[in-house]
């Protein structure tokens, strides 16, 4: 079946950092203002707006939408905002084509904005009220325990070593030298991470991406305005989410299941069927190593339990078969939540118009992807892009 | 909108002060069989689904992760929406004009009563720059634009005790209601000033419930149902974000949903052309002040409306047959879905003691309360 | 269309320091209700017990306790004890506190994991923390079981249990 098509036409991103001295609401401005210029667009050439952003702790503002609302341009519009954890980059521009492709609008600003650094003593403490209140808080976890339970289990499950998963964390911090955004520019060696601080055995300082305050937005519009706008549109071709149980302990920490759920339900739409043959540049969410490897097997992008061997033989390089966070992903440019996931397809959309200047990937890729994760271990977004 | 959409199950819990029997999940998944089961669908045939819900009201830091058990929904496409029920709804019907769903559920609850400082989440909700350091409490704004309101337009307290009056009348009738009562305008004008004029009894109380409705395409609702509700228009909007620089004593959110709802109606005469409306009376004079922007009253005249008879259960336009907030009980995210829940039952003629006669279009409209100028409109039909 | 500028900054240290701040110590207090099956589940931690539910369609044995199955959509059929010992699935070893300040040497490390409960079906694990053993020689696959509270300090709650040791 046909869909009305969905086109992106501009962009706009601002540094990731890890202390913006901007309010929420003007970062989301910045990122805003940027993307429409780049549309070539006004504000008034909007109609409606959907908003992402994760949990109102880190902003330490109830009905965080609301706020950010005037700096996101919503203002007299409608506007809405989008809410899947951390799997919110990536699924606010799924929301923004639901606004398009039912005709509902020709024009729909997407932005996303994330001001961590606002909740002290560290926007860790925000993460204690993720887990059930009745049946683990009682336990005072962190959100570090959660990562480093599935970590092991994915190792243990295949065999890999540490080296194996701190490649990941090598590439992209590398990759992220050459990102205008990128908060951490620093190059970065294997021993590097291997020796940082252990958080949480087998997770270590360097494995995880840093806390930032950041934000993203993009134009996405109907195909006879993007006509009269670019002659460069990428298209979105597909999208996914799924969600899965909140009883997280009671499924397979090893596998992401939700995030090929989600992956097959935009390989569908988007008529993928050899997805590992057809994607040709993918930034999956890397929030930490370990992830970027359990994505790319949910994204049914290698074996499962290969991924670790195509990183260390350079498979996933930018210069590699199938380059992997090309950008640098939220290890390297860094990681405002649901700004990252935005960040992410942005990354796309500028390698497919072969805009991505040092960060460009070689051979004209036509189609790629990105995903983003979130809740407690449940949450997959996907959406395919088209050149 | 290109296509209407049509509400082929719809299930709620009744609204209760507390809720201490069942937990949140087990209240969401009572409403949920029940719409399923109006709609004769399995959870498995939804397609996708959507929850209504704010962290903050919760107490957790990320709600969504906590919806897809209840909902039946687990390894789905499922997502939340920080908005009112009716924002939603419209989300619901935006996927399935894209032509990639056909069945949509749509969530929303009230654990209010779990909240033990509700002031302080109100509070948390203001301008951390600007407000928040006034440490005043939330409802200072709605005191604010109350007494603008009724400079500006005329009205009067009088009027807006009227609005109390009349709405815990109905919901006297409203099995699902929780604050019922046989008031007089003077119980409400003399009750405790909360921010003057704003008075005690002027402000609804919070309830728990909860709320599912099933979606379907107009093709699909035809094969599933004998008498679907049909959502003509449906369109949320929001005035300016910022407290300081509002029109405060207009609701330019209800005008601005109203003027596209109506349009993808094709409505050019609502007062004629709907027969009862459920809006927002999460403070009484709010209901008056929503019923001048929606243009079912002229500016001044809502007040008036509402003395005369006009807005009763009985009078020629019926305003918040339910009881409204003050009558059934505020339910925060989930109060645009209580007056929905509301004009379906009229629609279906199901409504008992507090049918409207001929009940064939109306309107249903949410606003996401203090400090927020953020509100939504759908405009239902059964025919 | 080229993205190579970008605005912000970000604040160091010493700006961040000098920099006007506005803070909020929000008092956000809930009480939540257990309902009907967390009821029973903590009902069954005091009384040394942990429960599970029972669905007779798919026929598993689930953790915790649920009144309804979510995959089958269908009210659960009641509730047995299992066992209080089960499998270590995946652990950690954990340096920092919940709010990520650090733990002091001395201080014992949080070993949390995930524990796949002897008696209920497959895979049907909780989280819980592990006692009693050096962090070095936790394995996943080996056996754990509950240590509970003395009876007089069980409150009905997740921490009745103070952790899995191994045995």
């Amino acid at each position: 079946m046909g869909y009305r098509k969905v086109a992106i036409v501009g962009a706009g991103i601002t540094k990731f950092v890890r202390r913006a001295e901007e309010t929420g609401p003007e970062m989301a401005y910045l990122a805003s203002k940027m993307a429409l210029d780049q549309a070539g667009l006004k504000l008034k050439d909007v109609e409606m707006i959907t908003l992402g952003t994760a949990p109102d702790a880190f902003d330490g503002v109830h009905m965080k939408g609301e706020y950010l609302l005037s700096g996101a341009g919503g203002n007299g519009k409608q506007y809405i905002r989008n809410f899947v954890g951390g799997g919110t980059g990536v699924f606010a521009p799924i929301h923004g084509w639901m606004h398009v492709a039912s005709g509902a609008c020709d024009v729909c600003l997407v932005v996303c904005s994330e001001k961590m650094s606002s909740c002290h003593p560290h926007p860790q403490g925000a993460f204690l009220t993720i887990f059930d209140h009745t049946t683990e808080q009682p336990l005072k976890p962190t959100l570090i325990w959660i990562f480093a339970l599935e970590m092991r289990r994915y190792m243990e499950t295949y065999g890999l070593t540490k080296a194996d998963i701190a490649r990941v964390a090598v590439k992209n911090k590398n990759n992220a030298l050459d990102h205008p955004s990128s908060q951490v520019a620093d190059t970065v060696t294997l021993e590097d991470v291997l020796n940082s601080e252990v958080l949480a055995e087998p997770v270590h300082r360097l494995d995880i991406s840093p806390a930032s305050d950041g934000a993203a937005a993009m134009v996405l519009v109907s195909e006879h305005v993007a006509k009269r706008l670019t002659d460069k549109p990428v298209w979105i071709d597909g999208v996914g989410w799924n969600l899965d149980t909140a009883y997280w302990a009671t499924k397979d920490l090893y596998y992401p299941r939700y995030v090929e759920k989600a992956a097959r339900m935009a390989y569908e739409m988007a008529g993928i069927t050899e997805p590992h043959k057809q994607i040709q540049v993918a930034e999956p969410y890397d929030p930490f190593d370990y992830k970027e490897l359990h994505h790319l097997e949910g994204l049914l992008l290698c074996e499962r339990g290969d991924a670790a061997r195509l990183t260390a033989e350079g498979y996933t390089a930018r210069t590699g078969n199938l380059p992997v966070c090309p950008s640098g992903g939220a290890l390297g440019v860094g990681n405002p939540i649901a700004a990252t996931g935005l960040m992410k397809v942005i990354e796309i959309f500028l390698q497919l118009r072969e805009e991505a200047g040092k960060r460009q990937v070689p051979g004209k890729p036509r189609v790629g992807l990105a995903q983003a994760w979130g809740d407690l271990m449940q949450v997959g977004t996907v959406i395919v892009l088209r050149r | 909108m290109k296509e209407r959409v049509g509400i082929v199950g719809i299930g709620v819990t009744g609204f209760n002060s507390v809720s201490p029997s069942l937990s949140f999940k087990e209240l969401t998944y009572t409403a949920a069989v029940k719409a399923y089961g109006e709609a004769g669908l399995h959870p498995k045939q939804i397609d996708s689904f959507i929850t209504a819900s704010e962290d903050f009201m919760e107490g957790y830091s990320i709600f969504d992760e906590y919806v897809p058990d209840q909902m039946g929904a687990v390894m789905r496409p499922v997502h939340t929406v920080t908005a009112d029920f009716l924002q939603a709804l419209g989300v619901g019907c935006m996927m399935i004009n894209t032509g990639r769903f056909t069945t949509i559920a749509v969530e929303a609850h009230s654990k209010a009563s779990n909240v033990k400082t509700l002031d302080e989440v109100q509070a948390f909700a203001l301008d951390p720059v600007y407000l928040r350091p006034l440490k005043e409490n939330a409802k200072f704004v709605a005191g604010l634009e109350m007494k603008c309101f009724l400079e500006m337009t005329g009205n009067t307290e009088e009027q807006c005790a009227r609005v109390v009056v009349k709405n815990k009348k109905n919901s006297q009738k409203n099995p699902n209601a929780a604050y019922g009562a046989e008031l007089s305008v003077d119980d409400v004008l003399n009750s405790e000033p909360i921010s003057t004029p704003l008075k005690r009894l002027d402000v609804s109380e919070r309830a728990d419930g909860a709320i599912m409705v099933v979606l379907a395409s107009e093709a699909e609702a035809r094969a599933l149902c004998k008498n679907p509700i049909w959502i003509d228009g449906i369109a949320w909007f929001s005035g300016n974000g910022n407290l300081w620089s509002r029109n405060i004593a207009e609701a330019d959110y209800a005008r601005l949903a109203m003027r596209k709802a109506c349009s993808m109606a094709g409505i050019s005469d609502p007062r004629k052309e709907l027969h009862f409306a459920e809006i927002c009376d999460e403070y009484s004079y709010k209901e008056l002040q929503h019923l001048e922007a929606l243009g079912l009253a002229r500016k001044g005249e809502a007040g008036y409306l509402t003395e005369s008879g006009v807005t009763s259960l009985d009078g020629d336009f019926p305003v918040n047959p339910s009881g409204g907030s003050l009558g059934v009980g505020h339910t925060f995210e989930a109060s645009g879905g209580m007056k929905l829940y509301e004009a379906v039952l009229q629609l279906r003629n199901q409504a008992g003691a507090r049918q409207v006669k001929d009940a064939k279009r109306c309107l249903v409209q949410s606003w996401r309360g203090v400090p927020t100028a953020t509100g939504a409109v759908a405009i239902l039909s059964n025919e | 269309m080229k993205i190579e500028k970008v605005p912000m900054k970000g604040l160091t240290s010493e700006e961040y320091e000098k920099a006007l701040k506005i803070s909020w110590k929000p008092k956000l207090q809930y009480a939540w209700d257990n309902g009907i099956a967390i009821g029973k589940y903590l009902q069954g931690l005091k009384e040394g017990k942990l429960l599970a539910s029972c669905c007779n369609r798919c026929g598993r044995i689930m953790l915790p306790v649920r009144s309804f199955c979510e995959l089958c959509w269908r009210p659960t059929d009641g509730e047995i004890a299992v066992n209080d010992t089960g499998v270590v699935n995946t652990f950690a070893i954990c340096h920092v506190n919940w709010d990520a300040s650090r733990l002091k040497p001395d201080e014992p490390r949080h070993i949390p994991a995930v524990i796949e409960i002897d008696g209920a079906s497959k895979g049907q694990g909780i989280m819980h923390v592990l006692g009693n053993v050096d962090p070095a020689k936790v394995k996943i696959g080996m056996k754990v079981k509950a240590v509970w509270k003395p009876v007089a300090e069980r409150v009905g709650s997740i921490d009745d249990i103070r952790f899995f040791e191994p045995y």
